[in-house]
């Protein structure tokens, strides 16, 4: 499979990466490269291999339901959440308004 | 000084205990040589003032009689990876500049309980993503060795290139380094150091700025073996806080070191014997069968099938989890914010992601979303998460046989800045490393010797899930007879 | 069951709905952090690292979650699925920090289930019909945009972002406002009877959804639009019917209905297109790589089996079958599950002070706290919740008139007295004197003093008017302030009359 600009414009709008129409066109052959590279999978024969879920056979621990129970991930933390924001304003982050 | 600077983790960690030096003469003189190694550009950021801070803590203690932690007096670099409360944390990335985290990671918290400082922030590949140290936002890491007779500039290699520039040119005992798929290794082998990754899940992924959540290891870049047992002790462990961390005892690697092979088999995979092989690295491997034949290893050849296919398997599971682990940079919470005029919220998503993430770092997060998008999921991320299985498996197959791995980290020796300018040809150079990355096995590189350029081999060693100590006492065995004493002639 | 049509201007339209439903998860803390979850607080102040997605946070599930996800799936008759896994569902958005949201899109925690509905509360049996549940995961919530504060910023609050949500996702099987409503309505009532949920849809705990197409009836499905965040059972039947005659009048002038996200405007009863979603459609889900696969033991399922409450179906069975009660009372009785809990408090006290057994008394008790208690209640426009007395007074109340030391009358004047001064009934009915007297001389005298002054109209109920009874038995009632023994006075004016 192989991108084209078009494509590439779209990916690049779905990641949220804005791309000027030259760096698209630098971009096309870039990732053109890419997926060849990766193509070569296609001649593996999988048929019947279940997908790797876990790298170091593992199953889900799950925490009890305790409220700030480890501080580090516990809540209460305002000032620590707002202290890098780039526009924190009245204990909210600030975004440009959005039209829903 | 540079005496001091030349001491390994662990003379220094018994020299203070001893009281031979104090710790704070050693944060001094490591400080000095993190002031004067500008030229080397391995610290994003210094912190001579916290390696001093620790280190008289660890004086006082010490003073008082208390017991010291298993670093104590060690002052370290760390991978600008790792969050560190109130010290910029930055990944390497414009669109983390000046991001100071109010937390700690796990690891870096547990390395400043067993008594380290910190010098600073090492570069690195910016989100840790690449094999030369070219994509950090901060200019490349400049290896401090040279080709003989050349003063060409040459990687420390990636993505840990700030760590192991800083170890192999006594910047610092030793640094944290983190490894998704080879990058602890790989750089390690380009320098001259030693480092190793645990198994997946030994060291807590909490507070490491992620790049590939299945593949991202913390661990540690040092001067031998045992300082990598030691310091490795340290960082390992259980964390409640990541979901994927291994609940198992750390186990005393350093106690337990043993460079007695006898009747342990090593592996030596036949797809790893490339057409073409480098003849320096090819030459050093053949030294290194040699060796662990000599420490009483039985020598047994292998196969691990889908070698081949490792890397475009990884090249498609590490973007893709990297596009969603990079969602977050999005300028409302922290970092960078490109906001033009008139932009709304979706522009200024895209404005500052533009201008925060790095070329590699885009090509990377486009990929990753090419890879999820509909219609193609399947047929390259469920299959590579299919193939991943089978190189797992392969390995498994192996380790029924062998207790270790033998292998060349890396295809060639250091290469120049610049000198790769295609990706695909950075990627390849990580055809190693990265199978064991996939399968989260532990496995770490020791130098082997110099190529006729006259820099720095290493030889990787791999093992079973959970088999630390086998990989470290294989290395160990390679290092007594490796005698690598090879050091940068420092021109910085 | 229903026959429910759109007349348009070139024939009948039917419409299909299918429901997918935000239910927050009972919890004191958020699905993968350790912030707390109560409505109301201050902004982003129950908001951790992990919910701010700080670089290097990692999320670790909440094990009340899961629990209460299994309990619920088995509510429902659900398959509960022993392996299920995390993904992470793309995009973004100002309220979603991570730029994705942990969900279940490949394998949810729980699979296949169903809903009984009935659309006649008169008689729940007649008319029901059963909606097919297709799945239940669990995810996290999205954070808050506010949007009033700022001329031209918008405000975000993490508060909510992570709290844990079951998505539980209908088959398209309604056909109407009703069948809408009832489902919705059930579905609370059973999260509520399981204490998955708290159901406070006006606190946004509960939100659904609404899907709804229309085609000729009996033609395949027509395209469908999906409108949001739709908070109340009545919002939802008019989100379908605005939106059927929408699609109807669309296709009928010759449009296409397009697939689309839509909000609802209560104030104008209309949904209309939200823009701002637009182009969110490829969401590159993935298995969450931080998270391991989920597998539940055998053991585990079976305690979270066994911790179920008798549910809604099961409950209104047993009151008609065991209890003699009426299937509307019943009906009444178990839809909420704070109501049977009260009636059942109260069956129990009730039986206890009569020295009866609870169906000797079912009647009896239901019938007051249906009508003379619920009444009194709504007087003072409160609820059971707000009730300013509780079942064991209300039985004490309802033994003395069983036992005949009051008349039903003054249990009424009794009652609002309890209310007044939160005193028991015993206490009261002692020092006010309402103790019903059994005094037949008593009784006697006024019966002759009433008939003597209404001598017409013992003449006319002897000449056949005998609906004429009922007066003398108030007006001697009246006589004897309330407090005579009906029975008595019964029995005394029949023979009076004779
Ligand atoms: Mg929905
Ligand atoms: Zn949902």
């Amino acid at each position: 499979m192989s991108v084209d600009t078009a494509t590439v414009a779209k990916i690049a709008s779905l990641a949220r990466i804005k791309v000027s129409e030259a760096e698209v066109a630098a971009m096309v052959p870039e990732l053109n490269g890419i997926l060849d590279f990766v193509e070569q999978l296609s001649q593996v024969d999988t048929d019947g291999v279940e997908p790797m879920t876990a790298v170091i056979p593992n199953v889900l621990r799950l925490r009890a339901d305790v409220v700030n129970a480890i501080p580090e991930t516990g809540g209460d933390k305002r000032d620590a959440v707002l202290a890098n924001a780039p526009a924190a304003e009245h204990g909210f982050f600030g975004v440009p308004k959005v039209i829903e | 000084m540079s005496e001091m600077t030349d001491k390994t983790l662990c003379e220094i960690r018994d020299g203070v205990a001893k009281g031979e030096f104090t710790a704070v003469e050693v944060a001094t003189s490591f400080n000095a040589a993190v002031a004067e190694a500008g030229a080397l550009n391995a610290f994003i950021v210094a912190t001579p003032e916290a390696a001093l801070d620790a280190a008289q803590k660890v004086d006082a203690a010490r003073a008082a009689g208390q017991p010291l932690g298993k670093l104590a007096g060690v002052p370290i670099g760390m991978k600008d990876l790792f969050a560190t409360r109130d010290v910029q944390t930055s990944a390497a990335s414009k669109i983390l500049a000046g991001f100071k985290p109010q937390y700690e990671s796990t690891v870096s918290q547990k390395l400043w309980d067993a008594g380290a400082g910190l010098l600073g922030k090492l570069n690195l590949d910016q989100f840790a993503m690449g094999s030369s140290n070219e994509s950090s936002a901060f200019g490349p890491v400049v290896s401090p060795w040279r080709r003989a007779g050349e003063d060409k500039a040459l990687t420390p290699g990636g993505s840990s290139g700030g760590s192991s520039a800083a170890v192999a040119a006594r910047l610092c005992p030793a640094a944290t380094g983190t490894d998704t798929g080879g990058s602890i290794r790989q750089p390690a082998a380009f320098t001259g150091t030693t480092g190793i990754k645990p198994t997946y899940g030994r060291c807590s992924r909490w507070g490491i700025v992620a790049f590939a959540s299945s593949l991202d290891q913390a661990g540690p870049m040092a001067r031998n073996v045992a300082d990598c047992a030691v310091m490795l002790e340290a960082m390992a462990g259980f964390d409640e806080k990541d979901a994927t961390s291994l609940d198992l005892p750390v186990p005393e690697w350093a106690a337990n070191l043993n460079a007695d092979l006898r009747g342990k088999k090593v592996g030596i995979p036949k797809e790893y014997r490339l057409d073409g092989l480098n003849a320096d690295v090819a030459k050093a491997w053949e030294q290194g069968i040699a060796w662990l034949k000599d420490a009483g290893a039985e020598v047994v050849d292998i196969s691990l099938p889908h070698t081949q296919y490792a890397l475009a398997t990884y090249y498609i599971i590490a973007p893709a989890e990297a596009s969603s682990n990079l969602a977050r940079y999005d300028g409302v919470r922290y970092g960078l914010r490109e906001l033009p005029d008139g932009a709304n919220l979706q522009e200024m998503y895209a404005a500052t992601r533009a201008a925060g993430f790095g070329d590699e770092v885009k090509r990377r997060i486009l990929i990753g979303t090419y890879v999820l998008s509909a219609g193609y999921y399947d047929a390259y991320y469920t299959k590579a998460q299919k193939v991943r299985a089978l190189i797992a498996r392969d390995f498994e197959e192996a380790f029924k046989q062998v207790d270790v791995i033998l292998t060349p980290t890396a295809p060639t020796s250091a290469y120049a800045l610049g000198e790769k300018s295609n990706p695909i040809d950075m990627y390849l150079g990580d055809v190693f490393s990265v199978p064991p990355s996939l399968a989260g096995l532990p496995a770490m590189s020791v130098p082997a010797g110099l190529d006729a350029g006259g820099l720095p081999l290493g030889l990787q060693i791999v093992g079973r899930p959970f088999d630390e100590q086998g990989v470290l006492n294989a290395g160990l065995a390679i290092e007594q007879r490796a005698q690598f004493a090879a050091k940068p002639e420092k021109w910085w | 069951m229903s026959n429910y049509r759109i007349q348009g201007a070139t024939g009948e339209w039917e419409v299909v709905i299918g429901l997918e439903v935000h239910a927050q998860i009972t919890t004191q803390a958020k699905l993968f952090s350790g912030s707390a979850t109560a409505f109301g607080a201050e902004p982003n102040s129950q908001v951790s690292l992990v919910d701010a997605a700080m670089p290097g946070m990692l999320p670790v599930p909440n094990a009340e979650c899961i629990r209460q996800a299994v309990r619920t799936g088995l509510a429902i008759k659900a398959q509960i699925n022993k392996y299920s896994r995390f993904d992470r569902k793309n995009y973004f958005y100002a309220d979603l920090p991570q730029g994705y949201q942990i969900s279940q899109l490949y394998h949810p925690i729980v699979g296949e289930g169903e809903l009984l509905i009935s659309l006649d509360d008169k008689n729940p049996d007649a008319d029901t019909k059963v909606i097919g549940i297709e799945r239940i995961h669990v995810e996290q919530d999205a954070g808050k945009l506010m949007h009033d504060q700022h001329p031209t910023m918008s405000y975000v609050d993490l508060n909510r972002s992570g709290v844990a949500l079951m998505e539980i996702v209908s088959r398209p099987d309604m056909r109407s406002p009703a069948e809408a409503g009832a489902y919705l309505a059930k579905l609370r009532s059973i999260l509520r009877y399981v204490g998955s949920c708290d159901g406070n849809m006006d606190q946004g705990s509960m939100r659904a959804d609404v899907n709804v197409s229309v085609r000729r009836p009996g033609d395949e499905f027509g395209t469908r639009t999906e409108t949001k965040n739709v908070n109340s059972v009545r919002f939802v039947m008019a989100v379908v019917e605005s939106e059927a005659k929408r699609q109807v009048a669309l296709i009928e002038d010759g449009g296409q209905v397009v697939q689309e996200t839509r909000l609802y405007d209560p104030d104008r009863n209309e949904t209309r297109s939200m823009r701002s979603k637009e182009d969110a459609h490829d969401y590159r889900y993935f298995p969450d790589p931080d998270l391991l696969p989920l597998v539940l033991e055998d053991g585990f399922i079976e305690e979270c089996r066994a911790s179920l409450p008798e549910l809604p179906d099961a409950k209104r069975a047993r009151y008609v079958g065991e209890l003699g009660l009426s299937a509307y009372n019943a009906g009444v009785l178990t839809a909420e599950v704070e109501t049977a809990r009260w009636f059942e408090a109260l069956l129990a006290a009730t039986a206890k002070a009569q020295g009866k057994g609870e169906a000797d008394v079912a009647k009896q008790a239901s019938n007051w706290l249906l009508s003379e208690f619920f009444g009194a209640l709504n007087k003072l426009s409160k609820d059971l919740h707000s009730s300013p007395i509780g079942p064991e007074a209300a039985a004490e109340l309802l033994a003395l008139v069983g036992n005949g030391t009051i008349s039903g009358t003054i249990a009424k004047q009794v009652l609002e007295k309890m209310f007044e001064t939160g005193d028991g009934a015993g206490v009261i009915v002692e020092r006010e004197g309402l103790k019903q007297t059994n005094d037949t001389g008593a009784i006697e005298a006024a019966i002759a003093d009433i008939l003597a002054k209404n001598a017409d109209k013992v003449e006319q109920y002897k000449g056949g008017k005998e609906a004429l009874f009922g007066f003398f038995v108030g007006q001697t009632m009246k006589a004897m302030q309330g407090k005579a023994n009906p029975q008595i006075i019964n029995e005394l004016l029949k023979k009076a009359l004779a």
